[in-house]
Formats: C-alpha cells, sequence, structure tokens
C-alpha cells in the first residue's frame, strides 16, 4: 500500500524564506518548501533564478534576511555557527564543480567529514573510504590530487564525499553543469544509486530538464546492476516532486505529469515532454 | 559623502571582527598544527633568502649614504650607531614587512580567493570545519612567529652590510670601532620597538591577506582583484602603523 507523503516525517521545511544582499533586489523571494523523507525533489531555473541560493540557505551558509528555516524538526533559523555543524553533519552535499580542497588527496579529500567530525585517525576510516571511491568506479585515485581528475571525475568524488557520513539529507547543486550528456547521465545514475542505497532525501538542482526526468522514472536495479524504468503504478514515482522557479520565487510544484500539462511557456521548458518536439 | 566612507568602514569592522575571532581561536580547540608548520614554512623560511638580500643592501646603503654626512661633521665613526639604529627602529621592521606583504598578503588572499571562488570555503563549512580556525588562524600564527624572527635576521644582515661598506670599502672606521659602536647605541628602547612593529605588521599582513581572500567575489577576475588590494591595503597599513608605533616610542 503507498504510503502518503504528508505522514512521513519532515527533513526540510523553508518557511518564507526571503534574502537580499546589501539593498540589492531580492535573490530569494517569500520562497516556502517542504521535504519529507524519502523524498526527491528536483529544483529547476534559468541560470540566477535562486536554485543554489536556496540550497545555501537551507544548509545554514547563507543567513535568509526574513522567514524561518526547519531542519529535522528543529527551527535552525537564528542558530549559531557552532550549532549549525551538528546540523550539517546530517546532510550531504555536491557543490557545483565539487567543491573538492585542492591541497588533499582524493582519499583525504573523502575521509575528510569522518575524520573532521568523529576525530578518526585517516588510517581507521581507509576500508570506508576505499568503498565510497569504489562506488563512484574511482577506486584506483586515491592517491591522486582534485586537479589531476577530469571534472567528471571530481563530481564522482564529491558524490563519495557527500554520501560517505551517511547522511539523512542529500543536496546536490548543479551535479551535471559543464559535462557532456554521456557523463552527466553516468553522475545521474551514481545519484539515483546512492538515493536507493541509502534512502535518503535528496534535493537535486539542475536546469537540464533530462536529469529531472530520469530521477523521477528510473531506479536502479541492484541485480541487473543497471537502471531501469519504474513502473507506473510504483509508489517511487510518487516520491519524487519537481519544482521551478524563476527570478527568486517559486512558480511550480508537482510531479512530472503536472509539469508537462503546464501551460506557462517558462515552466515548459523544463518540460521533456515539451522540450522533445 | 556617507557613502563614500561606508565601504572603508565596514572593511575595517570586518577587519576587527576577523581579528578577534581568529585571535580567540588560537586557544580554542581544534588546533591544527600541521597547518600552522607548514604556513611557517611557506611565509618564514621561503621569505628568508630575500630578506636577506633586501637586509644586507638595506644596511650598505645606509652606510653608504651616511659616509658622506658623517664626514661632513667629522664623525665617520659614529657610522656604526646610525646604521644600527636606523635598521633596528625602522628599517629593518618596515623593509621587512613590506617585502613579507608582497610576498605573501598576496599569497594568502590568492589562495583564499580561490578556494571562495570554487566554493572549497563553503564545502569546509559544510563539512563541519570553521574555515577562521583552519585558515585564517593558523596563517597568523604562523605570520605572528616568523616576521619578528625574519626582522632579526634582516637587521643583522644589514649591519653587516653597514660594515663591509664602512671598514673594507670606505674605510671609515675601524672595525671595532664599528662593532662597538652598533652594539653599545642598541637600548632596549630601540629593541622593543624593532621587535613589537613586526608583530603588529604580521597581524595586518595576515589578517588583510586572509580577508580580502574571504571577500572574493566574481570568479577569477575577482581573486586577482583581492589580490592586487590586499597588497596595497597591508603596505599602506605597515605605513600608517609604522608612524604611530614610533609616534608612541619616541615619548617613552
Amino acid at each position: 500500500m503507498p504510503t502518503h507523503a504528508t505522514e512521513r516525517p519532515c527533513i526540510l521545511r523553508l518557511q518564507n524564506i526571503s534574502l537580499a544582499f546589501g539593498e540589492g533586489a531580492k535573490v530569494l523571494d517569500n520562497v516556502s518548501l517542504e521535504m519529507r523523507a524519502g523524498e526527491t525533489k528536483i529544483i529547476l531555473g534559468a541560470a540566477g533564478a535562486g536554485k543554489s541560493v536556496m540550497l545555501k540557505v537551507a544548509l545554514g551558509l547563507l543567513k535568509p534576511t526574513e522567514g524561518r528555516i526547519f531542519l529535522f524538526g528543529h527551527d535552525v533559523t537564528d542558530y549559531t555557527e557552532n550549532q549549525w555543524y551538528e546540523v550539517r553533519s546530517h546532510i550531504g552535499v555536491l557543490f557545483q564543480e565539487g567543491g573538492l580542497f585542492d591541497s588533499l588527496t582524493i582519499e583525504e579529500n573523502v575521509a575528510y567529514p569522518l575524520v573532521n567530525r568523529s576525530s578518526k585517525k585517516p588510517e581507521e576510516v581507509h576500508p570506508q573510504v576505499e568503498e565510497a571511491l569504489r562506488f563512484v568506479e574511482l577506486g584506483h585515485t586515491l592517491e591522486k590530487f582534485p586537479s589531476e581528475l577530469s571534472g567528471g571525475m571530481r563530481r564522482r568524488v564529491g558524490i563519495a564525499r557527500a554520501g560517505i557520513s551517511d547522511p539523512a539529507l542529500l543536496l546536490y547543486d548543479s551535479p551535471t553543469a559543464g559535462l557532456d550528456p554521456i557523463t552527466a547521465n553516468n553522475i545521474m545514475s551514481l545519484i539515483i544509486q546512492e538515493r536507493e542505497t541509502r534512502n535518503a532525501t535528496s534535493a537535486i538542482v539542475t536546469h537540464r530538464f533530462q536529469d529531472g526526468h530520469i530521477m523521477a522514472n528510473f531506479r536502479y536495479n541492484p541485480d541487473s546492476k543497471r537502471l531501469e524504468r519504474i513502473p507506473d503504478d510504483s509508489p517511487l514515482r510518487q516520491s519524487t516532486r519537481f519544482v521551478v522557479m524563476r527570478d527568486g520565487q517559486i512558480v511550480f510544484e508537482g510531479s512530472e505529469a503536472e509539469l508537462d500539462a503546464s501551460t506557462d511557456p517558462y515552466i515548459a521548458k523544463f518540460s521533456m515532454q515539451r522540450s522533445a518536439h | 559623502m556617507l557613502d563614500i566612507l561606508k565601504s572603508p568602514i565596514v572593511t575595517f569592522q570586518e577587519f576587527i571582527l576577523l581579528a578577534g575571532r581568529a585571535t580567540a581561536n588560537i586557544v580554542r580547540r581544534p588546533f591544527y598544527g600541521s597547518d600552522v608548520i607548514l604556513q611557517m614554512d611557506t611565509i618564514g623560511v621561503g621569505s628568508l633568502p630575500i630578506t636577506i638580500l633586501i637586509g644586507f643592501f638595506s644596511g650598505a646603503v645606509m652606510a653608504l649614504q651616511m659616509s658622506r654626512a658623517l664626514s661632513q661633521y667629522g664623525a665617520t665613526g659614529q657610522v656604526g650607531q646610525i646604521t644600527a639604529i636606523t635598521l633596528v627602529r625602522e628599517l629593518g621592521p618596515v623593509l621587512t614587512a613590506l617585502l613579507v606583504a608582497g610576498r605573501n598578503a598576496s599569497g594568502i588572499a590568492s589562495e583564499l580567493g580561490s578556494m571562495k571562488v570554487t566554493e572549497q570555503i563553503d564545502a569546509m563549512r559544510a563539512l563541519g570545519t570553521d574555515p577562521i580556525k583552519k585558515l585564517v588562524t593558523p596563517r597568523l600564527i604562523a605570520t605572528c612567529f616568523t616576521l619578528p624572527l625574519l626582522t632579526i635576521v634582516a637587521d643583522f644582515i644589514g649591519i653587516i652590510g653597514g660594515y663591509l661598506v664602512a671598514v673594507p670599502l670606505l674605510a671609515l672606521t675601524t672595525t671595532s670601532q664599528y662593532w662597538n659602536n652598533a652594539w653599545r647605541s642598541l637600548e632596549y628602547n630601540d629593541i622593543t620597538q624593532g621587535l613589537f612593529k613586526p608583530l603588529v605588521f604580521a597581524y595586518i599582513i595576515a589578517l588583510v591577506g586572509c580577508l580580502y581572500g574571504i571577500r572574493t567575489t566574481g570568479g577569477t577576475q575577482g581573486v586577482g582583484r583581492a589580490t592586487t588590494q590586499a597588497v596595497v591595503v597591508a603596505s599602506v597599513w605597515i605605513f600608517v602603523c609604522t608612524f604611530l608605533i614610533t609616534r608612541i616610542f619616541v615619548n617613552i
């Protein structure tokens, strides 16, 4: 029996968030968003629509000028930076270019969340790091530095680092930006695997409608080790929701079918069906 | 009118806040000892050869300039005293600081700026590390520790440079008189201000570099701008502060 999304605990809730830098125009304008456990949110929008900024607000990296942020059931809006560190330890993030530390090796980069938070020794977490890197098919790059890897590989290391501490919430900021279509699909397939193996709540910011389409319609089959189409009656279909942003506002929220049915020309730009024509 | 003043005042406020937080972090866990050592190597050991070079020539040129002025009064014997005092009080600290500002304030600003524009600083915060603790404090400690040492080296090499000009080259005085004069002329007041200045300059260099690095916006172009600004602002403040500190010490 499919469970209703509203019964699941709320992981992230943004309530009437506004953000402006200085006296300039609002980057976020009264944005409200709710993410429940197990849900996948695809956040679409043109460049400068405020997608990445919204993720940074949810992470506490930017303070909103107005509105409240709730994470894992707590109001974290007025948390100090030290309190945020604790909250952030349950969130995995992939930054636009991977956000890897140039001065550290790939192994040290992936081990960073574990070593930093639990004050474990790098040797103790080595097997875990190796496994995480094997998962993204980069088991042979442990000793390399980020500058020696390609853009797609750096993104994969970023995915390994985001998932290593087993977070309850995963945020991906433009995981496929600037990559060729084949590499982009590989990255999306990894993100789907990550979603299924950890059963984490994920939000993906992207400007490619294909990414959303893959997330909404495919799942990972661990037996055949391939992606397969989700059956039409599967509850998994209900858990992927689309959000479209424009000029700092959320202008659409709903399922893929609703996205395809939208008559608004801006929203329709992000629909797989329309763009195919 | 107020708008023109706003930006520098905001920057100054940010500088003070950063200075406060970076200083408080010196005694707060966790400590990043290996980062401090690494920075001491880049800032201290890395600047040593060029510090020796400018120290030597500033002492030598000082003796050269003074040779004419002193011979007018028939006081060429005082060349050791003049070289030692000017170097220890003023030239050693200021020239070394300007050099380290050009070398390291820019280096710090560009490194932190690049980290900022590639979201590494955001990633650091997202992964539970305070960037001020991990990036700013080690650079501050390293600069505060190495700059006074570099200044001492520059002072000493400078006095040797002065000696080489005054005795072997121009025969203004004798070896023993030069060193005796140089040694005896230095008072505690000179030594104190000569070591207090590099400490203040170290704060300026490390924190201006870090501040402009962390505030970087606007991609790679922004990194270039941050680097230039850091060197200019640090150099100007070094001059302003040396004036203020000298003003205080002159009265003591």
